[in-house]
């Protein structure tokens, strides 16, 4: 005799863990206490239309879980978000954390974004450039690009050698009393340094505009260079 | 009786005891000390705002000064409860200031407080005092305005986590110029900016004002001037606390922050920027209180403020302090008594921090006076929480919250029962427990055997079978909250359990299985019950009497069903059931 809730069994409602089937069928009730679960055993609704289940308890379906509400049953796991409510987090401390996320991003031009442009000016160039010092991991690849950007100027010995020479300290001094061309940079306080002092992340985050100098104007910017080339050499 | 003291007497002792259980004993003892006791009551403290009226209080407790009065369930912190639900503070209101003029107090957790209310409150009490409105919403800053404008008395004014509807930060300046008699004003979950010459006049001309807990919206360069105005503040609310590092700010800061020699409570710290933080070092040595759970600070930041602490009490921190920080924590700070790791991604798949099980067993080893932990991770062993159960005896609430629904012990992918089952059992003192992570009936086999001061219990993802509730509502002697979610709970033992339900506040059931018919039967079994059925797909009697509802909230009451439902929320009584059947 079927009872009552067995009528309604094909169209209710069931709490199912995907592959369960019939849920439970075996008879198995609170037994089942110390089975192991897999982690990748997943939790969603399942509409069970299996009528197997023949004593029609309640109870002993009702050992499953629901985690949402939504009308899938694919055994894809849930992401989190779509549990209403979990983890128990106020939605106050939720929206802090998401404004403060997105504030570091704008804030932090350099840091936070993914790019990182700054105009390039060239002391004799008719135009300035704009490059992404993102796009470079390294003082060499920089130059190498500038070089390559500017290559159609004539602007003296400012061409890929000069830019590279720079990088051999030994031929700063050269480079600085001479009128070979210089790297420099401004910074976050509106100070022009040389490039090349700090290590190159640090570079990325405070450049904000380029400009390559004649070398006898970049001589008063960083006087200690100098000095440890001359201790150097 | 022929021989008994005077009335006056009588009250006069009666006015010792402070405490509501006291009170409640006393007046049952006869009939002229309920009388007597009755006319003296001046504090009520009431639940929940549906197990009873205003109506039937004021009747009972006609000289009352100070209310405190709980609206929604808990589960509404977690959007489980849908808008539009209840707990309106109006008609008590609207009741109370007929009946209570010489109100003082008003103190409010989870309820609906309109515009209307709260200028009802500011004309209505002459000499009123005190407004805390915990976690409320339903108000603008308008009403606050009222509230500022006409309470002459006002002592605190704490809108701590409540929703408010920001219009205008002109609220602030309704408060007038000869109002001097401030002693806690805390703003921190308003927006927008309010006067800062209003706030600093303000906060001059209160000598006595200890608590103050700024907005967001306040700037750190602006700390100093409030400071160096209040020096006796006992707790201060930061806003954001960052700007362009400049010495200047820094060192005023610092003059500051020396100059109060009595601040013991630190808060707020929206968009720290860490060297910012040795500013306050000067006052770290007395503080017993932290709440640093905005701070998107690193562990070692953390760490170096935390260190100077050394008679922490009470620390709130996000996950960023990780496993390394707590054991610095557990190192500094032997006061702590409280604990809570805020989770700063709570929605990541990826663990973010290297926040695991490993730092709260530490704490649990170095702080003897551990005994409330809120901890968010997402790893736990049953070895871990047995070890933290043996260090830490003295825990008074323990909620753990494993990011991952039904997570297992990492270790031996077994359920946690063990863990939790150790924490009950050692922990005898255990007034409130959260629980979460893969868990059988077993652990209410536990708990139910052990957990008998237990006051306060929550489940999510948890349990096989009836068998599991049953364990709970049989055996734990104390409980007055329980709040399920998600779990294959039916109507078996809650049937079976009904007349336990009595001697609760309430029992909360979201997405289990509890079938409308078992509703039905509950309610018409219990008539000092009211079992409501919450359910947005419509009416219940649209679907099977089988059918599981979405939501069930019962509690005890004397004031019978509520007269003020939404239309998603259905009383089952023995009038609806005759009615819908």
């Amino acid at each position: 005799m079927r009872s009552i809730m067995g009528d309604y069994e094909e169209t209710e409602l069931r709490l199912g863990l995907p592959g369960a089937g019939g849920g439970g069928n075996e008879g198995e009730t609170s037994r089942n206490n110390s089975g192991k679960r897999g982690f990748s055993e997943t939790v969603d609704l399942k509409l069970n239309l299996n009528s197997n289940n023949s004593d029609g308890n309640q109870v002993e379906d009702m050992k499953q879980k629901n985690l949402i509400q939504a009308s899938t049953d694919s055994a894809k796991p849930p992401s989190k978000t779509q549990v209403v409510g979990w983890p128990p987090v106020r939605s106050f401390r939720k929206n802090v954390l998401a404004v403060q996320k997105n504030a570091t991003a704008t804030d932090d031009k350099s840091g936070g974004s993914s790019t990182a442009f700054v105009k390039v000016s060239v002391d004799g160039a008719p135009y300035l450039r704009k490059v992404d010092l993102k796009m470079y991991q390294s003082y060499q690849q920089l130059y190498d690009a500038l070089s390559k950007m500017f290559s159609s100027f004539t602007i003296g010995n400012c061409g890929s050698q000069g830019l590279k020479d720079f990088m051999n300290e030994s031929k700063l001094i050269d480079l600085l009393n001479g009128s070979d061309c210089v790297p420099t940079y401004e910074d976050k306080d509106g100070d022009w340094m040389l490039v090349g002092d700090v290590p190159w992340e640090m570079f990325v985050d405070a450049c904000k505009r380029l400009r390559i100098m004649k070398g006898s104007e970049a001589i008063g910017l960083a006087p200690r260079t100098i000095e440890r080339c001359k201790n150097r050499c | 009786m022929a021989y008994s003291f005077p009335e006056e007497v009588l009250e006069y002792v009666f006015a010792f005891l402070s405490s509501d259980k006291d009170r409640n004993a006393v007046s049952l003892v006869c009939k002229s000390w309920y009388e007597i006791e009755r006319w003296c009551r001046r504090r009520i403290f009431i639940g929940n705002c549906y197990a009873v009226s205003p109506q039937i209080v004021i009747r009972r407790f006609p000289k009352v000064r100070a209310v405190k009065i709980k609206g929604k369930p808990h589960f509404a912190d977690f959007n489980l409860v849908p808008e539009g639900w209840g707990a309106y503070l109006y008609p008590w209101i609207s009741a109370m200031a007929r009946s209570y003029p010489w109100l003082e107090e008003i103190k409010l957790k989870r309820m609906v407080v309109t515009d209307e209310s709260l200028e009802l409150i500011s004309k209505s009490f002459k000499n009123f005092k005190v407004l805390v409105l915990s976690s409320c919403e339903g108000f603008t800053t308008d009403g606050l305005a009222s509230i500022a404008a006409n309470c002459r008395n006002l002592r605190e004014l704490d809108l701590r986590e409540s929703e408010v509807e920001d219009l205008s930060g002109h609220w602030l300046s309704h408060f007038p110029d000869n109002f001097t008699s401030l002693v806690s004003l805390n703003m921190s979950c308003l927006g927008s900016e309010v006067s800062f010459s209003a706030l600093e006049r303000l906060v001059s001309r209160c000598p006595n004002l200890k608590t103050l807990r700024l907005n967001r919206a306040v700037p750190v360069e602006k700390l100093p001037s409030l400071l160096r105005r209040a020096p006796q503040l006992v707790e201060f609310g930061t806003g954001a606390y960052s700007a362009e590092i400049q010495t200047d700010i820094f060192s005023n800061l610092v003059e500051a922050f020396s100059g109060c020699k009595h601040l013991k409570s630190l808060s707020g710290f929206w968009d720290v920027v860490p060297a910012y933080l040795p500013a306050m070092y000067n006052v770290c040595s007395r503080i017993t209180s932290l709440n640093l759970s905005y701070a998107t600070v690193q562990s070692p930041d953390l760490v170096e403020l935390i260190s100077q602490c050394p008679n922490l009490k009470c620390l709130w921190v996000l996950d960023y302090i990780e496993d390394a920080g707590l054991k610095a924590l557990s190192s500094y700070c032997k006061d702590l008594q409280e604990l809570r790791v805020f989770p700063s991604d709570p929605y990541g798949a990826e663990p973010n921090v290297s926040l695991t099980e490993q730092g709260l067993v530490t704490v649990s080893a170095g702080c003897p006076k551990l005994q409330s932990v809120l901890y968010f991770c997402r790893q736990m062993s049953n070895a871990a929480l047995i070890a933290i159960a043996r260090n830490r005896p003295n825990f008074i609430r323990f909620r753990l919250c494993i990011i991952e629904p039904q997570a297992p012990d990492y270790l031996t992918l077994e359920p946690l029962d063990t863990g939790f089952g150790a924490i009950v059992e050692n922990c005898k003192e255990l007034r409130r427990l959260s629980l979460s992570g893969l868990l059988t009936d077993r652990v209410f086999e536990y708990i139910g055997t052990h957990a008998k001061k237990l006051e306060m219990l929550s489940i999510a993802f948890a349990g096989d079978s009836d068998l599991g509730l049953h364990h709970v509502l049989s055996g734990c002697e104390s409980l007055r909250k329980l709040e399920i979610r998600d779990c294959p709970f039916g109507h078996k033992a809650l049937l079976a359990n009904a007349a336990k339900l009595e001697t609760m506040r309430s029992l909360w059931m979201s997405s289990c299985s509890v079938s409308y018919g078992a509703c039905k039967l509950l309610g018409q079994k219990m008539p000092r019950l009211n079992v409501e059925v919450i359910d947005e797909r419509g009416s219940p009697n649209s679907r099977p009497e089988t059918c599981p509802v979405e939501k069930l909230y019962v509690y005890r009451t004397v004031a019978g069903p509520r007269v003020d439902k939404p239309d998603f929320v259905w009383t089952m009584d023995e009038d609806a059931a005759l009615r819908l059947s």
